[in-house]
């Protein structure tokens, strides 16, 4: 376990040490009218999105899925509570928004889930699906317009602060609850071994399709939740580019965080991590001064790094050379 | 569907889901043809292929990679790459033909360090092509982050140069390089063992390798067909956007797997053909300009069409493979 977390452990520590050095600036903290400022919380603020998606897409990922449609799940969640509020100011207008584009993601992830477990779709098929026509419903909704709404209530999801923002509390809240819920319970080892081998859990009275529903709902839930974020961030519904690539990102930080694609094992702290490690990456790259878009060629050699030094083939070759030469 | 299996009695059941594709995209074609007027023309036929050619390239190469079992994430960003390359190259000067060269090997290349980390360090196809789109898009925008127009003169003059068919059609250039292409992929998927090996390891990858079939070439193999024709389907989009820009075909890679599915190709490897993806082509582009003649329908129709044709093609095959 601790082994698994080195890698992405030592790369955080070295983003960071990267960013002491151009960028001293990077680590004060400062209060001000009772927030928190600095350039680590702009890290925990725009990450926190990544982070709670990433966190459902580890549930997932560990039964052996994986779920493409969650970027147009969290634009479908903006364009809906956006279109509800409307020109209304008010906090309830605001809540009910939330609330009914909250159900619609529950649904969308019971769909998700009815294809890969009702019907048996591959995963990455199954989701494609809804990652191709969501965005299209998301700009039905909102007839292709960015829709913008002035409601203090909503701004506060994704650009409030209580000492530290909001989002990453709900994030960190998020994080903290599928702790406990999955490593005090039995679900996280049944979640694991349904990713081991659906069939034989199967056999043993897990209910390995029931829990397959369970983690698209929640990973579904947890992508409307982002999309929240993203949206109340700028007050605004952008169906076209709201959440876009953020399947990508999530799926790095779950992989960068050492959760094999290939199912049947997970590391939540693993997943922290990785979206750490991608926000800090796209944080300072920014504050070096490259242009902002140069950032996917960063992302690209710590994918690449981050996935030879976990592949069990390359680790082989690179001890077998340690022991050649000593 | 049960009077389509009750009308082709006598074919391998293995065929239906390309008929299937090929009667869709006759009825969607049809449905234009009663609608609107000026819809069955041969240049409206002639559009398809000339709007599309790039993504007819690509499908080619897609239908390898999914043949084999594995899946290509980066072949819209090696597109942008490619047109990114292409303008750069013409605005510092180079010839027309070491551009074309350049492109093709870049492509070519970046297929095959993505295969070989995949065979060689066994990491999943999804992760590593994915990292394939990061770097190629990165690469883009570390060439320019702005839009290169292509000025020079030879290539426009291809771009924009007309074959006229009998009947006043007329087409360019690059629907003859995307039919070659697909001609090539026919004949290297069904004439040569290279082709056999394909469907074998998408097949069953143990058992081929048990027969001793060359599984680790072909593994790999499939990665530079892609790479190769996202190149190729990159210069074709130059030549029909005359620019190369970062943000071109954003999400085409998309576009591509779906063609080739509801083209009847099996994501799990093993089962499909090149001119399926073919016609998964024309039928997602006969949605596109069915939709541009109702004039009244927005452009995210599109989308949902798209995404309800992909899940009804699944859902068929998901019950064939079943039986």
């Amino acid at each position: 376990m601790k082994n698994r977390l080195l890698w992405p452990l030592l790369a955080l520590a070295a983003l960071l040490l990267l960013n002491l050095v151009v960028t001293p600036s990077f680590f004060s903290l400062r209060m001000q009218d009772g927030h928190l400022y600095g350039g680590l919380v702009d890290v925990l603020k725009n990450g926190a999105p990544t982070l709670l998606i990433a966190l459902g897409m580890t549930l997932v990922i560990a039964t052996r899925g994986i779920d493409l449609s969650v970027g147009a799940v969290a634009a479908i969640a903006g364009a809906v509570t956006c279109v509800h509020i409307g020109t209304s100011g008010s906090a309830g207008t605001a809540f009910a928004g939330m609330a009914i584009a909250l159900v619609l993601c529950a649904l969308l992830g019971l769909w998700n889930g009815f294809l890969v477990a009702g019907l048996g779709i591959q995963p990455i098929i199954a989701t494609l699906v809804l990652m191709t026509a969501g965005r299209g419903v998301a700009m039905l909704v909102t007839e292709g317009q960015i829709v913008t709404v002035n409601n203090d209530a909503y701004r506060q999801v994704g650009a409030g602060f209580v000492v530290l923002p909001i989002s990453i509390l709900i994030s960190l809240l998020v994080l903290g609850l599928v702790a406990f819920a999955t490593r005090r319970t039995a679900l996280g080892m049944l979640i694991e071994s349904v990713g081991v081998n659906p069939e034989a859990s199967r056999l043993a009275g897990v209910r390995s399709r029931t829990i397959i529903w369970t983690v698209y709902v929640f990973a579904a839930v947890c992508a409307g939740i982002a999309g929240l974020m993203i949206s109340s961030n700028v007050s605004a519904a952008d169906a076209n580019n709201a959440g876009l690539w953020i399947e990508m990102d999530a799926i790095l930080a779950v992989v960068i965080g050492g959760t094999s694609l290939a199912g049947g094992r997970y590391s939540l702290t693993g997943t922290l991590l990785g979206a750490l490690i991608i926000q800090t990456l796209t944080t300072t790259v920014y504050t070096i001064g490259v242009a902002p878009e140069v950032t996917l060629l960063f992302k690209a050699v710590v994918v690449i790094a981050v996935c030879l030094l976990q592949a069990p083939k390359a680790r082989a070759a690179l001890s077998f050379r340690k022991v050649a030469v000593s | 569907m049960t009077t389509l299996a009750g009308g082709v009695r006598g074919v391998p059941s293995r065929f239906l889901p390309v008929l299937a594709t090929v009667v869709l995209f006759v009825l969607s074609f049809g449905v234009g043809a009663v609608r609107y007027d000026g819809f069955a023309s041969g240049q409206v036929i002639a559009n398809l292929f000339i709007d599309n050619a790039f993504l007819i390239v690509l499908a080619a190469g897609m239908t390898f990679v999914i043949l084999s079992g594995g899946i290509d994430l980066s072949v819209g960003s090696v597109v942008a790459l490619s047109t990114m390359v292409t303008a750069a190259g013409l605005r510092a000067g180079w010839p027309v033909p070491l551009v074309v060269l350049a492109v093709l090997v870049i492509g070519s290349t970046l297929g095959l360090l993505m295969g070989l980390v995949i065979h060689k360090f066994d990491i999943q196809p999804f992760i590593v092509t994915l990292a394939g789109m990061f770097l190629a898009r990165g690469l883009c925008f570390l060439i320019s982050v702005e839009s290169v127009s292509i000025k020079d003169r030879t290539f426009r003059d291809v771009a924009t140069a007309a074959i006229t068919l009998p009947g006043k059609v007329t087409i360019t250039y690059n629907v003859v390089i995307a039919l070659v292409v697909v001609f090539a992929a026919l004949y290297v998927l069904h004439r040569t063992r290279f082709g056999r090996t394909v469907y074998a390891v998408g097949g069953n990858e143990s058992s081929a390798l048990l027969m001793g079939l060359p599984t680790a070439r072909v593994k790999v193999g499939v990665y530079v067909i892609s790479g190769f024709c996202s190149a190729l389907a990159g210069l074709l989009f130059s030549l029909y956007m005359l620019s190369g820009y970062g943000l071109h075909a954003v999400g085409m890679e998309l576009e591509a797997i779906a063609a080739v599915v509801i083209g009847g190709t099996l994501l799990a490897g093993g089962v499909g053909y090149v001119l399926g993806g073919l016609v998964g082509v024309l039928v997602l582009g006969t949605i596109q300009t069915l939709i541009s003649f109702q004039g009244t329908l927005s452009s995210w129709w599109t989308k949902i069409v798209i995404g309800a044709l992909l899940l009804v093609f699944i859902a068929v095959q998901r019950t064939m493979v079943r039986r």
